[in-house]
Parts: structure tokens; sequence; C-alpha cells
């Protein structure tokens, strides 16, 4: 980050519809009030959303991408953990 | 998600198989626009995800039930309603958005960061929209408002009446057309306008004319969100460095003179009231005073004590008085109109 520029911030919002809030993109901004305001500016004039989360992205803890292969490989042959294998009634919603 | 059937085309390529110095595919540019063919997707997927989008997936990361401001909404003139003064009461309160929209959307590219550029566009879109219904409501009050246009021009009323009246024929406020001078300026301009049009919005949302009524309440929640904006950056810039309070502080001197305009009634206003029609601006000054008390308050800056602009023999911006600034932006904005009388836009 360059002297005096704002920090990154990154975006998520919830739609209209929408169950959870989904990221949508970053934008820098002074403080976190700022931040609120300025992802309805650029994240929700369309008429997207209903919620908004915003949180620093510097506050973001992620995984590395060289960890790819000991964290996620040995999910690819576990077919059996999807519910697919089970049979879900039809008043079940959100599955 | 499940496999694509073998008719559907291939991904492009999925995001960790592009290695560093690889040729970037077409469409896969880091700024083109979200492509929601692309099988791999856009950001905006998982916001889709929920909707309906039978029939309509061409259109991506769209929001939902736009609504129109009129849907519903008896657009006759009331019968014991002056309809001429009436569409001059339209044309005041349409005007101010016009112009200040205007002036607002000449910071496009220029703002300061670009998560203000869109917000100012934004504002200037609302106040675009406020202008477009009050205009098309002052030409179907009374026609002869609207400028004659040549046989056959496409050209709607409301189209008409911001791209062919001459500076004189405004009926806006003067401290809506002064010329841009830099954020400060937009907004101490934007908190003043916006905490006035709040004001006399809310009252309008009672007005005998229904379709004052149906802009009015349309426009209360998009002016809530100006006020707060420009109240926002009036306390921050008061309150930030030495430079943003110099500039501040200037921006107020330069623009206070200018300020008593909008709370002076002229007489279609005061007629527009009684009627219970419009809103005598005198009404809200004390809403007024009292919302910009708390914002300088709050900004730490002291209410400049000057004379307000004086008109000339009492004519101001309302009666079609204006500044020299005002010829000056609509020449700009009206030229293409103005050279393509039968054009389609």
């Amino acid at each position: 980050m360059s002297a005096g520029e704002w920090p990154l911030y990154e975006v998520f919002v919830r739609g209209k519809r929408g169950l959870n809030h989904v990221h949508v993109g970053s934008l820098h901004a002074a403080d976190d009030e700022m931040a609120v305001h300025h992802a309805r500016d650029v994240y929700t004039r369309r008429n997207e959303g209903v919620s908004i989360w915003v949180v620093r992205a510097d506050a973001i803890t992620a995984s590395s991408p060289d960890e790819k292969d000991p964290l996620f490989a040995p999910a690819g042959d576990k077919v059996y953990r999807h519910p697919t294998f089970y049979s879900v009634p039809d008043d079940v919603p959100h599955l | 998600m499940s496999t694509p059937p073998d008719s559907s085309p291939p991904p492009l390529r999925s995001s960790d198989e592009q290695s560093v110095g690889d040729p970037v595919p077409d469409g896969l540019m880091s700024h083109s626009a979200p492509d929601p063919s692309r099988v791999e997707g856009s950001v905006y997927d998982g916001l889709l995800e929920h909707h309906d989008v039978v029939g309509d997936d061409a259109r991506w990361a769209f929001g939902t039930a736009f609504e129109d401001p009129l849907a519903g909404v008896d657009t006759t003139v009331p019968d014991d309603v002056d309809a001429s003064a009436l569409a001059a009461y339209c044309l005041m309160l349409g005007d101010d958005a016009l112009v200040l929209s205007h002036r607002l959307s000449e910071w496009c590219s220029r703002a300061p960061d670009l998560e203000d550029d869109i917000a100012l566009a934004n504002i200037a879109l609302d106040l675009l929209g406020q202008a477009r219904l009050l205009l098309a409501r002052a030409a179907a009050a009374d026609p002869s408002v609207v400028p004659p246009l040549p046989e056959g021009s496409p050209v709607p009323a409301e189209d008409a009446l911001a791209f062919f009246r001459d500076a004189g024929e405004l009926r806006n406020v003067r401290l809506a057309e002064v010329a841009n001078g830099d954020f400060a300026h937009t907004v101490v301009r934007l908190l003043v306008l916006a905490t006035v049009r709040l004001a006399v919005l809310g009252r309008l949302v009672g007005s005998r004319d229904p379709v004052l009524a149906a802009i009015a309440a349309k426009g209360v929640k998009e002016v809530t969100y100006h006020r707060d904006y420009a109240g926002r950056w009036f306390v921050t810039l008061a309150q930030g460095t030495e430079e943003s309070r110099r500039r501040l502080l200037a921006a107020v001197a330069e623009l206070w003179p200018l300020c008593e305009e909008p709370l002076q009634v002229h007489e279609t206003e005061r007629a527009m009231a009684r009627a219970g029609v419009g809103v005598d601006p005198g009404e809200v000054r004390d809403e007024v005073d009292a919302v910009l008390g708390q914002v300088l308050a709050a900004g730490g800056v002291d209410r400049p004590d000057v004379a307000a602009l004086a008109g000339v023999g009492g004519r101001t911006g309302r009666h079609g008085l204006h500044t020299e600034a005002l010829s000056r932006m609509l020449a700009e904005m009206q030229v293409v109109a103005r050279a393509h009388p039968t054009g389609r836009w």
C-alpha cells in the first residue's frame, strides 16, 4: 500500500432472495463506516442487495496456494460424504 | 455443481491453469465486464444462485423488482388546481434537480477517488430521475411550457424542456448552478440543497396532486442518502487535515450567500402551498436550520454571518434570473440535442 492510500476492504453482499452474504469485490475506504457506504455506492447500485458486510482485507487469514494438495486433495475421493447418498424429502428447503 | 453435458462448450480455462506469461484469452482481461455465459462464472454468481433467472439470464448481477414510481397513480390534474401554476411549480423542483444533477455529473472520472466518483454519479442519476418525472409532470399539466420543436421530432416533452430552454426559462435556485469548485465545494452545496430538498419532499408526500406525492415519496429515500453522504463528508473534511478544513471553510464562505435563496418563497410556491399541492419553502426553514446547525457544530464550523446574494429587482433563480454560469453549463449540456432536434437517441 502506498503512503496515504486508504486501506483495502473486502465486500460481501446478500442478494434480495439470497440466503447468505457473497463476496463481490473490494474497495478502499478510510474507516469501517465509510466502507459500508462505499460498498452501497459501488456494489448495490443495480438493486442487488439487502445487506452488506465489509471487512478489512488485512484482517482475513487465507490458506496458501502451496498448501492446496494437503488441504484439499484428500477430500477428492470421498464421494460418500455427499448428501446425494441419501434421499432428501421434498419438503426440506435450501439443500 | 454438476458436470456439464457433452454438448456444452468446455471451460475456456480454469483460473488455476492460467500461468504467468500466458496470453490472456479474449474476455478474460482483468477489467472486462463480467460475462454471464462464461463457464467458470463471475463473482456475482453467488448472488444469482437463488434468483429466478428464467428468461432473463442475459443480465448479470441485476437487481429484481424494479418499481415504476408512478405505477397505479392517477395522473389527471385535480380539477380545482391551476394547471399552469402546477407546471411552473414542477419546473422549479425539476430544474433544481436537473441542474444540480448536471453539476454532479461533471465529476465523472474526476472525483478524488473511484468510490466517490461512483457515489457522486449515483446521486446525479437519482436527481436526473426526479427531474425527468417533474419535467414530464410539468408538460402534462400545461403543454404550453414545452418549447416547440420541428414537425415530426421524436424528442419527448421532458427532453424538450431539459435541452431546448434557455437559461432565462429555467427556474432553479442559483446555488444549484454555480460552477464546480473543489470536492469541499461540492459537499457544501450538496449538503445545503439536499437538506432543503429533503424537508420539502417530506411535506410534498401529502400533496393533493397524486403525481407530485408519488415523486416525493420516491425522492425522500434518495435525498435522505444524499444529505447523509454530504453531511458525513462535511464533518470529515472539517475535522480532517489542516488542508481539508481550509478548503471546507473556503467553500462555506463562498457558497453561504447563495444558501438563503432556496428558503425564499416565490409567488408560485406560495399559491401551490395554499392550494395544498406544493410546499412553501419558508415552512421548512426551522428544520433546515436545525439540521445544518447540527452538521456545522459537529464539524466545529461557525455559521457565516453574511448577507444573502441579492436578486435583481427582486428577481432570483425562481424567476429565471441566473448567474452567467448557468448559460455556460447549458451550452455544453444542450449542444448535441440542439444540433439534432429531430434525432432519435
